[in-house]
């Protein structure tokens, strides 16, 4: 009985303190260590690299802790924040509305006063679009405080890839990609009749079809329009808003889609393009570093999606590819920041772009990266991002319009049914809002 | 003495009852206030809107037509699935050569991982270099072969034949051990009275087995009412909005909207109809007992 009773009295001393351990005070351990929270796989050996040299120059150690993929990091996040657990270092991923609301919070800290230290040498270091992804202006939309919020790491651009040696196959100049839209859609006959693979991309997650089509929609109206649509002025039954999403027919009828595009992920466009199954891809810089992986002998150019009208430039996503921030309620906000810092400049950032293929955001570090990330690099005049737009599109209606051009790809719906029914959730949404 | 004796008890029981507690009773609470709020996950304010949610809810058409959806997928698990699964239980049940083989083959799919099933099956479908349209085209049977996951006629369907192929060795394990708790005397004695094998499996083998198709029938419906894995890895609800379902819906309106008082709301309406779905079955399974 007494072996029984002290038996059950020791397990619960043990369920106890260990309940209580969980809540022990961080103060201590948080004393010299800065944590980071990030989701890049591919950049975790590099990041850890960057750490060691960090403590052996300062003394300070920084922790990498990686939680992939994406969603799951997001999720990680959103969760810490509401337990205010947040690390000293973390990123936010998700759309500019997200990030204003952990700055509403008071979760993030405002590195302005910061970036603007010695002439603002550490601002002027950084690609100024990069920045701008972080960064909000005077009576944004938001009602967030202005200011820069995030430090970029790497930037990044979105367009096309082509496949020289497919482009020799299919008896085109494997260093003249087309020009414009009517040459593209000439191309996707060829492709069609060689019985190739024509664009492969990650079009089954939504948002990259979202990045394609505003391509085309500041080509063909031009950013203003754009922006008044999102603003509701606008309507998406616009005839210009018919002659973007026509596109997608236009191309689909050309025989220029790789067939299951419309499910198809990002990474089995990867392996497609890398495997040399498919002539085009929808890709972003980071492909650099996948496609060497993938094939090393692999031939490519890239280049930015073909004008379908000479009225605006063409635009392409591009900007901040991964940012951090620092969390306002850390107790080593100062070190967090001056790591940032020191992980932003030259030297950092040319390991990084060489360790990983990724563009650098430092402006010096540009010299020393390979050519085809150069032609990336080159596309930075061209690029916007929604997260510089000022305003944000409902999610809803992002959703009905990406599944609209899905719809058309598959031949279920016309480029007018589409942009009704997006215009129809458009209203829905404004009537809420009001 | 009592005193203590009862104190002691409560003391031992009361980290499962913390336990319990933390990870479901808050929880589920948090999820039915949550219903009620308008919520993005991050601001530390949730504004009430009362039923305002729920309201959407009945008219979100995607919604609903990602609930009959997964109604399609449960139709045809429950027949093709569960007729599969009972065959093949009934011939592993009967004297077979390398029974035992078949009993570990047929359990492998449900022990698979749902991302590794579901990318396996995506590479096999694959319109361009899937095995299927290979070796549909060797065959000759060149005008079958499609890009079955991406053509809108037939992803539901597809990704619903996938979805039982991964869940019918659960039904099969559950068969097999009804099957084998059906007195071989009985058999005897119908073959004695004249009964063929079709009698003997009519007036024998079905009404003794009427309990566990009860059974698998529930675990069937409520276990596909709730697929998701499968079909996130092989078409993420595409193309369009033909193969979405009622939790991608609600990790839609989580992550991609950031609305999780919505999402919550509708995991509430999900959760009650999933209710409704098992307490028929219940009346219909105490019934078929009577």
């Amino acid at each position: 009985m007494f072996k029984s009773k002290v038996f059950h009295s020791a397990i619960l001393v043990v369920f106890i303190s260990i309940i209580l351990s969980g809540c022990a005070s961080k103060e201590e351990l948080c004393k010299t260590n800065i944590t980071v929270w990030h989701w890049m796989t591919d950049r975790e050996p590099a990041f850890k690299e960057l750490a060691k040299r960090y403590e052996a120059k300062s003394g300070i150690k920084v922790n990498f802790d990686l939680y992939a993929p994406s969603d799951a990091y997001s999720q990680k996040v959103r969760a810490a924040a509401q337990g205010a657990n947040l690390p000293d270092i973390f990123g936010i991923l998700g759309e500019k509305r997200d990030f204003a609301s952990f700055i509403k919070a008071g979760f993030i800290l405002k590195l302005t006063p910061y970036m603007n230290e010695d002439n603002a040498k550490w601002k002027n270091s950084l690609f100024a679009k990069a920045l701008a992804v972080n960064e909000f202006d005077e009576g944004n939309s938001y009602g967030v405080d202005s200011g820069i919020y995030g430090v970029p790491i790497d930037i990044m651009t979105i367009q096309m890839v082509y496949n020289k040696s497919l482009f020799r196959q299919l008896g085109l100049n494997p260093n003249k990609p087309p020009k414009d839209f009517t040459e593209l859609l000439e191309i996707g006959k060829k492709i069609s009749a060689a019985k190739l693979q024509g664009l492969v991309s990650g079009w089954g997650e939504v948002w990259m079809i979202d990045c394609f089509a505003n391509n085309y929609a500041f080509n063909i109206m031009g950013k203003d329009k754009v922006i008044a649509t999102i603003k509701g002025e606008v309507s998406y039954t616009d005839p210009d808003w018919i002659k973007v999403l026509s596109l997608f027919k236009d191309m689909q009828q050309s025989g220029l889609f790789a067939s299951g595009l419309v499910t198809m992920v990002n990474k089995t466009a990867e392996q497609l393009f890398a495997n040399e199954k498919a002539v085009f891809a929808f890709n972003g810089s980071w492909c650099v570093n996948v496609y060497k992986e993938m094939n090393p002998k692999l031939e490519y150019g890239a280049f930015l999606p073909p004008q379908a009208s000479d009225k605006y430039p063409m635009a392409i996503w591009g900007g901040a590819g991964s940012s951090f921030v620092v969390s306002a309620r850390s107790k080593n906000k100062e070190e967090a920041v001056k790591f940032l810092r020191w992980l932003t400049e030259r030297d950092q950032q040319v390991y990084l772009a060489e360790a990983t293929n990724n563009l650098p955001a430092n402006k010096d570090s540009l010299s020393k990266i390979p050519d085809i990330l150069a032609g990336f690099a080159r596309a930075m005049d061209s690029a916007t991002h929604p997260r510089v737009w000022g305003v944000s599109e409902f999610s809803p209606v992002i959703e009905a319009f990406d599944k609209g051009i899905q719809s058309i790809i598959i031949g279920e719906k016309t480029p007018e049914q589409v942009a009704a029914e997006v215009q129809r959730i458009k209203e829905r949404e404004l009537a809420k809002k009001r | 003495m009592k005193v203590k004796s009862a104190l002691e008890s409560y003391l031992l029981v009361l980290p499962a009852v913390l336990i319990f507690s933390v990870f479901y009773i808050v929880p589920f609470f948090s999820v039915l206030q949550l219903g009620f709020h308008e919520w993005d996950g991050i601001l530390p304010t949730k504004i009430f809107v009362g039923l305002d949610n729920f309201k959407e809810i009945f008219a979100d058409k995607i919604w609903w037509q990602s609930f009959w959806q997964s109604g399609y997928i449960t139709l045809i698990a429950l027949t093709f699935q569960n007729v599969l699964a009972f065959l093949l239980a009934w011939a592993c049940d009967r004297e077979i050569r390398m029974k035992n083989f078949y009993r570990v083959l047929f359990f492998i799919p449900p022990v698979l991982s749902e991302v590794v099933v579901g990318l396996v099956w995506q590479w096999i479908l694959n319109g361009n270099y899937g095995i299927l349209n290979h070796w549909l085209t060797h065959f000759g049977f060149t005008n079958l072969a499609r890009d079955w996951l991406s053509d809108p006629n037939t992803a539901l369907t597809t990704v619903a034949v996938v979805h039982c192929w991964k869940g019918f060795g659960w039904g099969f394990l559950l068969f097999l051990a009804g099957l084998q708790t059906i007195p071989r005397e009985l058999y005897e004695a119908a073959r004695v009275d004249g009964a063929n094998a079709w009698s003997s499996f009519k007036n024998v083998t079905v009404p003794l087995m009427v309990p566990v198709v009860v059974m698998v029938a529930i675990l069937t419906i409520l276990g596909t009412m709730q697929v998701f894995v499968l079909i996130y890895t092989m078409t993420g609800g595409g193309p369009g909005y033909h193969t979405e379902v009622p939790v991608l819906r609600i990790l839609a309106s989580m992550r991609g909207s950031s609305r999780f008082g919505y999402a919550c709301a509708q995991g509430i309406t999900f959760g009650v109809i999933l209710c409704m779905i098992s307490f028929v079955q219940l009346l219909v399974s105490r019934k078929a007992k009577n």
